[in-house]
């Protein structure tokens, strides 16, 4: 294929045709400002900010949607340039809440970056602001249309990503807002709170519901007993608050640093990872043996539940009726650990630290109190927790590497895995070929559900069976399989879905920025975790072989039932 | 076919119908039958035949007697004494209003005998609803002509060769867009007619779909031919119910006549159209907002390119066009591309359809060579300004267009000249402003129309559009500072080069053709605190002229805020701390004693 030569800058470049002039000015080294662009999600040339000048061009062009062509001349920095790329940025501005100081996302904001990069000095057009309020109906998200800049890459994120749809643009010209159909309040709606829109705006139009104060008061209440759990996501993403590389595997100083905190038992929602594989490994079993309801798939993530109770009502009873490895803990919390410690379950306050966005409104499900009591009191996102580090004054990055309290912070490689896509598949396949074949796993990395395909397949022999799997991560994939399923293009008997792409890595909750290679760095790390630890599969779990002998009995009994599964509501589809 | 002794053509255009041709016509059909004269003669309904303000209108063929402004009374009137005794009714002649002449046939009146009718050839003509009334006048001849004896490459070429350029506003060059989509890689490829007309005051668009919809699906099958098309759409917006009415009869009608359909006239062509209704966003115009809400999704521009005549409806090549330039296409196609390419500029071709509004003693629809001058438009055609006041300004190209002040009456329309004079083309508005006009208010008028209009998408248009019409605002209330003019020219001109779409990039326009031509009526406004026309009511300063005041004392009693005082019997004075210049004393004073400064 021949290149395209084009000059940027005074210089010649050259680049393959089909090229954008955005594309085309990095490979050069030239930085253009964007706002509403998202690589191949959101390319619509919406926010004016890549203006740059193509000489012959009636008027300036955006660079991320303008391709290349032979003997361009692009000026990405003339007088032209900036003075528009200002002006907009200042209309931006114009209709922008100037509360930076006190905004959840001061000093992490896009628009406060390109406000310090194209030096606007000054706001001159005070006018009308956007009409909108604050809708704080949903559990996960908050929506602040007052912040919103309209780069719709939250609605391109819920369309493409997620083939979701729940927030779309509404109304027009100065009344445009991303909301839900009819401006109905996210809480009723069919959003599934899984908080992709949060990952990717650029300001804090969308962001998590931030709980933290109701934590601080726990930890300061000394009538509570206050323990933790952490997601097997957070291990390798929240170092990025604190300036780490994504990617870097930080367990035991955010151990180390929940104590500082004054959790008073820092437990590990891995060990319930393990305790999940061993109950949906035998319910596995079970229906394979028995007749049962197939596929079956996976129930840990709370996006992809609300997803099929309202995309795919039908095949609810393929579902694993076991609850998530948040709830399990949250469960077990207030019973056998209370019980085992003799604490009054009524003073057990159970947190749980995650990558998603999802789980706060998992945890105050209806169902969810098993225990008696509200299994998980508070659910914390990643970056809610490095708001509180930073709040308490904790240097994280000198903190000792400490170890998780026995016994609900005993886990194994298989509970870990549980954050990257495929980990709940491969965690499942190392238990299950065991307690079926009765013969040990040479190899324990079952590479083909690894990575960030979309739809990954899998054949596994299972004393003479082949059991047939499929993994997918991001709804949009979901909807791939489970079309491809009912339509019965494909016959599986295990699926393993992720309601966020990469899976729990990649989760609504967790630092931003994300993109793809920021998941693989994570989804690396998640691995190593699981490389170096001394057990690898969950039935080998001490903690939790002693919690069957204790209290449970074994798999699927009936107080597992009790306690460990739970059941699901077909929604409407809008 | 039944022959008649007299026809009389009813115009049944949307003027004519909101000023009561409906009325007339019953009128005239129920004197015809009473009078015994239904078999001798016939009454048609026509589309608009241009002069609105003289509506309702007939014309009496054979010898082409031209009414206005009738009653029903009137149209018994003609029954009896022109249709029944041959007497031609003085009294309901057109009369010349700057000499009172009588004209008794339309081609004696300036209005009509200075236009040159292609694209409105049969509007006002032609019963819209018949399909015999359309091929009479070599109607789908054309469409004939193409199919039997030219290769698609001919067609595009006798299109290139015309000069035609696109009708709907940016002028751009039909033939060539035509050739792009024929070489466009992609089946099936498309062809649409926009008729989302939304420029206030514009119906030039309407007229050509509710008089003479046959010749707009007569040229989008030409054009099928030409590019390899088999479907169009045309999309009209819902507030046109007699266009969909009359276009969908004439879809139904040409299906049952072969015109469209599979096979047209046995030439193994086939082509076929269906309407979609546009729910009337003005942005809708814009041709990848409409197929974006012909696709069914929001109704947004993209960025171009890529255009659509090669990525358009669903990612197809798409030729799409306007109503007009879909009207001016089978002349073009029978008469010869050099006929039209001898009419019209070195650089426009043809016509051009006007809609004459505002203050200007003809108004209505208007269709003249490019290249005519405004004067000629505005007071040959248009018949001069009314009540004697002078010209100011002609606002081109509806909303987002500009204006053209007196000094520049002389220059010959057409693309390039708008454009020169910061104005557009657009699809052929033009509202004349006299000396009561206030240009700043205009340009608020203007500016509040289009963004409102704006869809939202990029932000110059969204929230600048929104930063300007605030600042003109304040300027007419008078609380204009020093340094608007220049903010409003920086945010006009950085909109106009940064904005995503045509409407954007057009939006300021308003605003800073009035500053370019009327700085200083900005300048009165802000520095002066004056409204030069006396329009910006904040900026009026009243005052009671004690010589004419009797001291009646009715000012003060309407005055809502008591800001009028004065003895019984003597002269009354205004405070002006109070006054909220609502005007309503002026309006009281029976002794024209108040006035403004």
């Amino acid at each position: 294929m021949s290149l395209v030569t084009l000059t940027i800058d005074g210089r010649q470049v050259q680049v393959p045709p089909g090229t954008t002039i955005l594309a085309a000015a990095r490979q050069a080294g030239v930085k253009i400002p964007t706002l509403c662009y998202l690589e191949e999600l959101n390319v619509i040339g919406a926010c004016r900010l890549c203006l740059v000048q193509v000489e012959g061009a009636r008027a300036l062009v955006a660079a991320c949607v303008t391709q290349v062509g032979e003997g361009m001349v692009v000026h990405t920095n003339s007088p032209a340039v900036r003075q528009a790329r200002r002006l907009n940025l200042e209309l931006l501005m114009s209709n922008h809440p100037q509360e930076c100081l006190t905004c959840v996302r001061n000093t992490s904001c896009e628009l406060q970056q390109l406000a310090a990069e194209l030096g606007v000095g000054e706001i001159r057009l005070q006018g009308e602001m956007s009409p909108y309020e604050v809708d704080d109906s949903s559990p996960s998200i908050i929506r602040d249309p007052r912040k919103c800049v309209l780069c719709r890459r939250c609605v391109a994120v819920c369309e493409k990503v997620q083939g979701v749809s729940a927030i779309a643009v509404q109304e027009r010209g100065f009344d445009t807002v991303v909301a839900p159909a009819f401006l109905a309040p996210l809480g009723e709606v069919n959003c599934v709170n899984c908080g992709q829109c949060s990952l990717v705006c650029p300001t804090a139009a969308i962001h998590e519901r931030d709980e933290t104060d109701k934590v601080w008061a726990a930890l300061a209440d000394p009538e509570k007993h206050v323990v933790v759990q952490t997601a097997p996501a957070v291990r390798v993403s929240i170092g990025e608050m604190f300036g780490l590389e994504p990617g870097s595997i930080v367990t035991g100083k955010l151990v180390a640093a929940l104590r500082r905190l004054g959790f008073d038992k820092v437990f590990d929602t891995d060990f319930t990872a393990d305790l999940t594989i061993m109950e949906e490994g035998s319910e596995l079993i079970h229906r394979l043996q028995n007749g049962g309801r197939l596929p079956l798939i996976t129930s840990c993530s709370p996006g992809w539940i609300k997803f099929i109770e309202h995309f795919y009502p039908n095949l609810l009873p393929n579902l694993s009726t076991c609850k998530s490895p948040q709830q399990m803990f949250g469960t077990l919390a207030k019973t056998y650990y209370a019980q085992k410690e003799g604490i009054d379950p009524v003073r057990i306050f159970v947190v749980s630290i995650m990558p998603c966005t999802a789980k706060k409104y998992e945890a105050g499900r209806p169902e969810m109190t098993s225990s008696g009591y509200r299994d998980v009191d508070v659910v914390l996102t990643t970056r809610e927790l490095g708001r509180m580090l930073k709040q308490a004054g904790i240097d994280f990055e000198s903190l000792p590497e400490e170890d998780y309290d026995a016994p609900l912070g005993i886990s194994t490689g298989a509970g870990v895995i549980f954050g990257a896509t495929g980990g709940v598949m491969e965690a499942a396949l190392r238990t299950a070929y065991e307690l079926v074949t009765g013969a040990t796993l040479l190899s324990l990395d079952f590479e083909e559900v690894r990575g960030l395909e979309g739809v990954k397949e899998a054949s596994v022999n299972l004393a003479g069976t082949e059991l047939k799997v499929a993994v997918a991560h991001g709804l949009g994939n979901a909807r791939k399989v489970l079309d491809a399923v009912v339509n019965k293009e494909r016959e599986y008997h295990f699926i393993e879905i992720m309601c966020c792409p990469g899976g729990c890595i990649g989760g609504g909750g967790q630092p931003v920025p994300v993109d793809n290679e920021i998941r693989a760095k994570r989804i690396a790390a998640i691995y190593q975790v699981d490389r170096q630890m001394p057990l690898r599969k969950s039935h080998e779990n001490p903690a939790v072989q002693a919690l069957y002998r204790e209290f449970l009995g074994e798999p699927l009994s009936h107080k597992s039932h009790e306690l460990l599964h739970t059941h699901y509501t077909p929604r409407e589809r809008f | 076919m039944e022959l008649y002794r007299a026809h009389v053509l009813v115009c049944a255009g949307a003027g004519c119908i909101s000023s009561g041709c409906q009325a007339v016509k019953s009128a005239l059909e129920e004197s015809i039958d009473r009078l015994g004269l239904k078999r001798e003669v016939k009454v048609v309904e026509t589309g608009c035949m241009g002069p609105c303000d003289l509506g309702p209108v007939i014309v009496v063929y054979p010898e082409g007697v031209f009414y206005r402004q009738l009653k029903p009374a009137d149209a018994v009137e003609i029954a009896e004494e022109h249709l029944l005794k041959g007497r031609v009714v003085e009294r309901l002649l057109y009369k010349a209003p700057e000499d009172g002449k009588t004209a008794v046939t339309s081609d004696q009146i300036d209005f009509f005998k200075k236009q040159t009718r292609i694209a409105l050839r049969n509007t006002g003509i032609i019963n819209p609803e018949s399909v015999e009334e359309y091929i009479a006048r070599d109607g789908y001849r054309a469409l004939g002509k193409v199919l039997t004896s030219m290769t698609p490459e001919e067609v595009i070429e006798c299109i290139k060769k015309s000069g035609l350029r696109g009708r709907g506003g940016a002028g751009f060059p039909t033939g060539l867009k035509w050739e792009f989509s024929a070489k466009a890689p992609g089946k099936p490829k498309y062809v649409v007619c926009n008729a989302d007309e939304g420029d206030p005051g514009a119906f030039m668009d309407r007229s050509i779909l509710e008089g003479d919809p046959h010749s707009v699906l007569e040229a989008m099958a030409i054009c099928g031919y030409a590019i390899g098309a088999n479907q169009g759409y045309v999309y009209v917006r819902a507030e046109y119910p007699l266009a969909v009415q009359r276009l969908s009869l004439a879809i139904e009608k040409a299906r049952e006549y072969g015109l469209l359909g599979e096979n047209i006239f046995g030439t193994g062509f086939s082509f076929d159209v269906e309407i979609r209704v546009g729910a009337g966003a003005f942005v809708c115009g814009e041709e990848t907002a409409l197929l974006a809400s012909i696709e069914g999704r929001r109704g947004e521009p993209r960025p171009r390119p890529p255009f659509p005549a090669q990525e358009g409806l669903w990612g197809k090549p798409t030729v799409i066009n306007n109503v007009e330039t879909w009207a001016n296409i089978p002349p073009i196609i029978l008469k010869g591309p050099e006929w039209f390419a001898s009419i019209g500029t070195e650089k426009s071709k043809g016509t051009k359809v006007f809609a004459l509004a505002g203050k200007v003693n003809n108004t209505g629809l208007v269709e003249v060579p490019m290249g005519t001058t405004l004067r000629e438009i505005i007071f040959d055609i248009g018949g001069g300004i009314p009540g004697g006041k002078q010209f100011k300004a002609a606002q081109t190209g509806g909303p987002s267009g500009g204006c053209i002040p007196a000094r520049y009456l002389d220059v010959p329309v057409d693309y390039e000249s708008l454009t020169q004079l910061g104005a557009i083309m657009g699809s052929g508005g033009l509202i004349i402003m006299d000396e009561d006009t206030c240009m700043v208010d205009l340009a608020r008028f203007f500016l509040e129309f289009v963004q409102d209009e704006s869809c939202g998408k990029c932000s110059p248009c969204r929230i600048g559009t929104k930063r300007m019409l605030e600042i003109v605002e304040r300027i007419t209330r008078g609380e204009g500072r020093d340094g608007d003019i220049e903010l409003l020219e920086e945010l006009g001109q950085g909109i106009k080069s940064s904005a995503l779409c045509g409407l954007g990039q057009t939006a300021p326009n308003p605003v800073l053709s009035t500053i370019r031509h009327f700085r200083e009526e900005y300048e009165a406004h802000i520095y002066h605190k004056k409204c030069p026309a006396g329009v910006c009511r904040a900026l009026m300063v009243y005052a009671i002229d004690e010589e004419k005041c009797n001291g009646c004392g009715r000012c003060a009693l309407v005055c809502p805020a008591k800001a009028i005082s004065g003895e019984k019997k003597k002269p009354h004075r205004i405070d002006l701390e109070k006054c909220l210049r609502c005007g309503t004393c002026m309006e009281k004073c029976k002794f024209g004693a108040i006035y403004t400064i």
